[in-house]
C-alpha cells in the first residue's frame, strides 16, 4: 500500500518556523528521511517552495480554466510539502507520519494513493461491463 | 485489544529487525533473541491497552525482551560463567538508553541468510525477522501453510544453535559469496512474486514489494556495495512492469505485446536511478546490475522495434562471461535475433541444442520454433511450438504454443515473440 503524507502549515506556524533555526529544523528533516530510508519505505517526497510569488492557481469553475495569483487570497493552511511511503498497513503509515518532525500548527494530511485493485473494481463494475457490451454490439471502439 | 495487536504488528514491521539485532547481540542467539521478543510484544498486547502505549515502544519491549532473558538466566540450573557474563551485559544495557545499530541488523540479515540453512529457511527468516512479517502473513504471500512457515522458522533457529552459528558478519575472505546469498534471497522473494503463475496477483505484487522493501534496506545498511544498488535497480524495472504483464483474465501478456503505457514509469525512474548509484561506484557492473541494465534497455524504449537491440546482445554477452549457463545464451540469442536476424541466433540455439543443454525445458524448443517460423520453416518450427508445449508446465503457456503450432500448420504466418522476461 502506498500513503502520500501531505503536510500543511498555517501562516502562524510558518513564522514560528522562521524563528526557529534553521540547522536544526534541517538536521531534524534529514534525521526523518533518513530513517524512512533506511526502512526501505520512502518512494518519493519533496518540499514545495513558500515563494507565493511563483505560485499560482488554476480555477476550472467556468468554462475557460481561469489562472490566479498564489495559492489562495486567504492562507489558512499551506500545502508545503509530501512523501510517498509504500508501507503493509495504514497502521504502519499512522506510525510513520506520527514521528515526523513537525511542530504546533503544522498537519499532516495522510491519503492512500490508488493502485490497481481500485481500477480493478472499476474493471468489474456491472455499468461498465454493460457498456463493454453495447459498445461491441454497436461496433463501436 | 485489536487496535493494540493492529499497532503492535505496525511496530514490529518498522522495528522488528532492530529489536531483534539488539537482543541478538547481547545473547549472542538470534533464535532466542527472536524468542524473547515474541514474549515481550505478548506482554505489550496485555499491558498496552491499561496502560497506554509507552513513548518509545521499540526500548520498552526491548528492556521487556532483556529483563525476561535475565529471569531466565536466574533460574537456570546451570548457571555457568558465561551465562553469568550475559546476564551482567544484559542488565548493563538494560539501564542505557535504547540505541541500536545498523550494524547489528546487518548481522541479523546475514546470519538469517546464514550457508547452512537451506534456502527455505534462509526466505522465511529473513522474512520474518528482517521484514518484520508475521508467520501467518509469510504463510498467505508464499502459498504454503501456516505450520509450514512455522516448522521452518523453528527448525532454523534450532539449526543455527546446533551449528553454534556466531551472530557476526562474515570476514573479508567470505564476504562476497556470503552478499551473494543475501541477494539471492532477496532476488528469490522477489521472483517469487513476480514470476509465480499460481495466486493471486495482488498478493504476488504484496510480496515482490516485501524483496524491494528487504532490497531498500540493505541498500541503507550497504550503500557502497554495488550488487546491492544493481538489485535493487532490477526489482525497481521488472516491477514496474506489473500491470501490463497479464490480462484481465490473467493469462500472461508477454514483453513484445504489453501497452508500455501501463508500465508504472516513476518505478522505472527510481529503478534507473538505483542502476545510476551502482555505476557510481565503478567496480563494474556485477550479474544483478547487468541485468538491470538489460531490463532498463526495453523500459525506455517506446516500442520492440525502438529497442536498442545492439546494446542488448552486448550486456548479455558480459552477462554470459561473468554468469555463463544455458538460460542466459539463449537469451542472448533471442537479442542476437533481434539485432542481427533469425540465420545468426539459430546458430547459437542449434549450438546449445548439440550441447543437450536445457534438455527437458519447453526454453530451447520455443525460441527455436520462433526462430524457424521467421526463417520460413513452418513444418519443423510447428514441431517445436508442440514440443514446447509438451514440455511446459504452465497450462497458459501451454495453450500459446499450441496455437502457435497449429496456425503455422494452417500456414497462417508465425510471429517472432520473445520468451518473457
Amino acid at each position: 500500500m502506498k500513503f502520500m503524507l501531505i503536510m500543511r502549515s498555517t501562516q502562524a506556524a510558518k513564522k514560528a518556523y522562521e524563528k526557529a533555526d534553521f540547522n536544526e529544523i534541517i538536521n531534524a528533516m534529514g534525521a526523518y528521511n533518513e530513517s524512512l530510508i533506511k526502512a526501505g519505505v520512502l518512494l518519493a517526497g519533496e518540499g514545495l517552495s513558500d515563494d507565493l510569488s511563483e505560485a499560482f492557481v488554476v480555477d476550472f469553475s467556468e468554462e475557460t480554466p481561469i489562472v490566479t495569483d498564489g495559492p489562495y487570497g486567504e492562507v489558512h493552511e499551506l500545502f508545503n510539502g509530501f512523501w510517498i511511503l509504500q508501507v503493509s498497513s495504514k497502521e504502519e503509515a499512522v506510525e510513520w507520519a506520527s514521528r515526523a518532525p513537525l511542530g504546533a500548527g503544522a498537519k499532516l494530511e495522510v491519503r492512500r494513493v490508488t493502485d490497481m485493485s481500485d481500477f480493478e473494481d472499476f474493471a468489474d463494475n456491472e455499468y461498465l461491463k454493460k457498456e463493454e457490451v453495447w459498445r461491441e454490439e454497436l461496433g463501436q471502439p | 485489544m485489536a487496535d493494540t495487536q493492529r499497532t503492535l504488528d505496525a511496530l514490529w514491521r518498522i522495528e522488528g529487525a532492530r529489536i531483534v539485532a539488539t537482543l541478538a547481540k547481547v545473547t549472542g542467539d538470534l533464535g532466542l533473541a527472536e524468542d524473547l521478543a515474541q514474549e515481550a510484544l505478548v506482554d505489550a498486547l496485555a499491558q498496552w491497552p491499561k496502560e497506554g502505549i509507552p513513548a518509545n515502544a521499540a526500548a520498552w519491549i526491548t528492556a521487556v525482551a532483556k529483563r525476561k532473558a535475565i529471569d531466565a538466566w536466574r533460574r537456570s540450573t546451570r548457571l555457568d560463567e558465561r551465562h553469568r557474563e550475559m546476564a551482567r551485559n544484559l542488565r548493563e544495557s538494560t539501564e542505557q538508553a535504547w540505541e541500536p545499530i545498523d550494524d547489528d541488523v546487518l548481522r541479523l540479515v546475514f546470519t538469517a541468510c546464514h550457508p547452512v540453512l537451506s534456502r527455505e529457511a534462509q526466505v522465511a527468516l529473513t522474512l520474518r525477522v528482517v521484514g518484520g512479517l508475521r508467520t501467518e502473513e509469510i504463510a498467505r504471500m508464499m502459498l504454503v501453510p501456516v505450520a509450514t512457515v512455522q516448522q521452518r522458522i523453528v527448525r532454523a533457529k534450532k539449526t543455527l544453535a546446533a551449528a553454534r552459528i556466531p551472530f557476526e558478519a562474515p570476514e573479508a575472505q567470505t564476504w562476497g559469496e556470503r552478499l551473494s546469498a543475501v541477494l539471492a534471497v532477496i532476488y528469490l522473494v522477489f521472483t517469487e512474486g513476480y514470476a509465480a503463475t499460481a495466486g493471486d496477483d495482488l498478493i504476488r505484487r504484496e510480496l515482490a514489494n516485501e524483496a524491494l522493501r528487504l532490497g531498500r534496506v540493505l541498500l541503507g545498511l550497504l550503500p557502497r556495495e554495488p550488487e546491492v544498488a544493481g538489485l535493487v535497480a532490477l526489482m525497481e524495472i521488472q516491477a514496474s512492469r506489473f500491470s501490463a504483464r497479464t490480462s484481465r483474465d490473467g493469462s500472461p501478456i508477454l514483453l513484445a505485446d504489453q501497452d508500455r503505457s501501463r508500465w508504472d514509469h516513476s518505478q522505472i525512474m527510481r529503478g534507473r536511478r538505483a542502476l545510476e548509484r551502482a555505476d557510481a561506484l565503478r567496480h563494474g557492473r556485477g550479474f544483478y546490475a547487468l541485468q538491470a541494465a538489460i531490463a532498463e534497455c526495453h523500459a525506455v524504449a517506446r516500442s520492440v522495434e525502438e529497442t536498442d537491440w545492439d546494446r542488448i546482445v552486448l550486456l548479455y554477452g558480459a552477462l554470459c562471461s561473468l554468469a555463463p549457463g544455458p538460460v542466459v545464451e539463449l537469451n542472448r540469442a533471442v537479442a542476437v535475433s533481434m539485432a542481427d536476424g533469425p540465420d545468426a541466433a539459430l546458430r547459437i540455439v542449434d549450438h546449445l541444442a548439440r550441447q543437450g543443454a536445457l534438455a527437458g525445458s519447453h526454453l530451447l524448443p520455443s525460441v527455436r520454433g520462433e526462430l524457424l517460423a521467421r526463417l520460413g520453416r513452418g513444418p519443423e518450427a510447428a514441431a517445436e511450438f508442440r514440443l514446447a508445449a509438451s514440455l511446459v508446465g504452465n497450462q497458459r503457456m501451454g495453450a500459446v504454443f499450441r496455437a502457435k503450432a497449429g496456425a503455422l500448420q494452417t500456414g497462417t504466418s508465425g510471429e517472432l515473440r520473445q520468451p518473457p522476461q
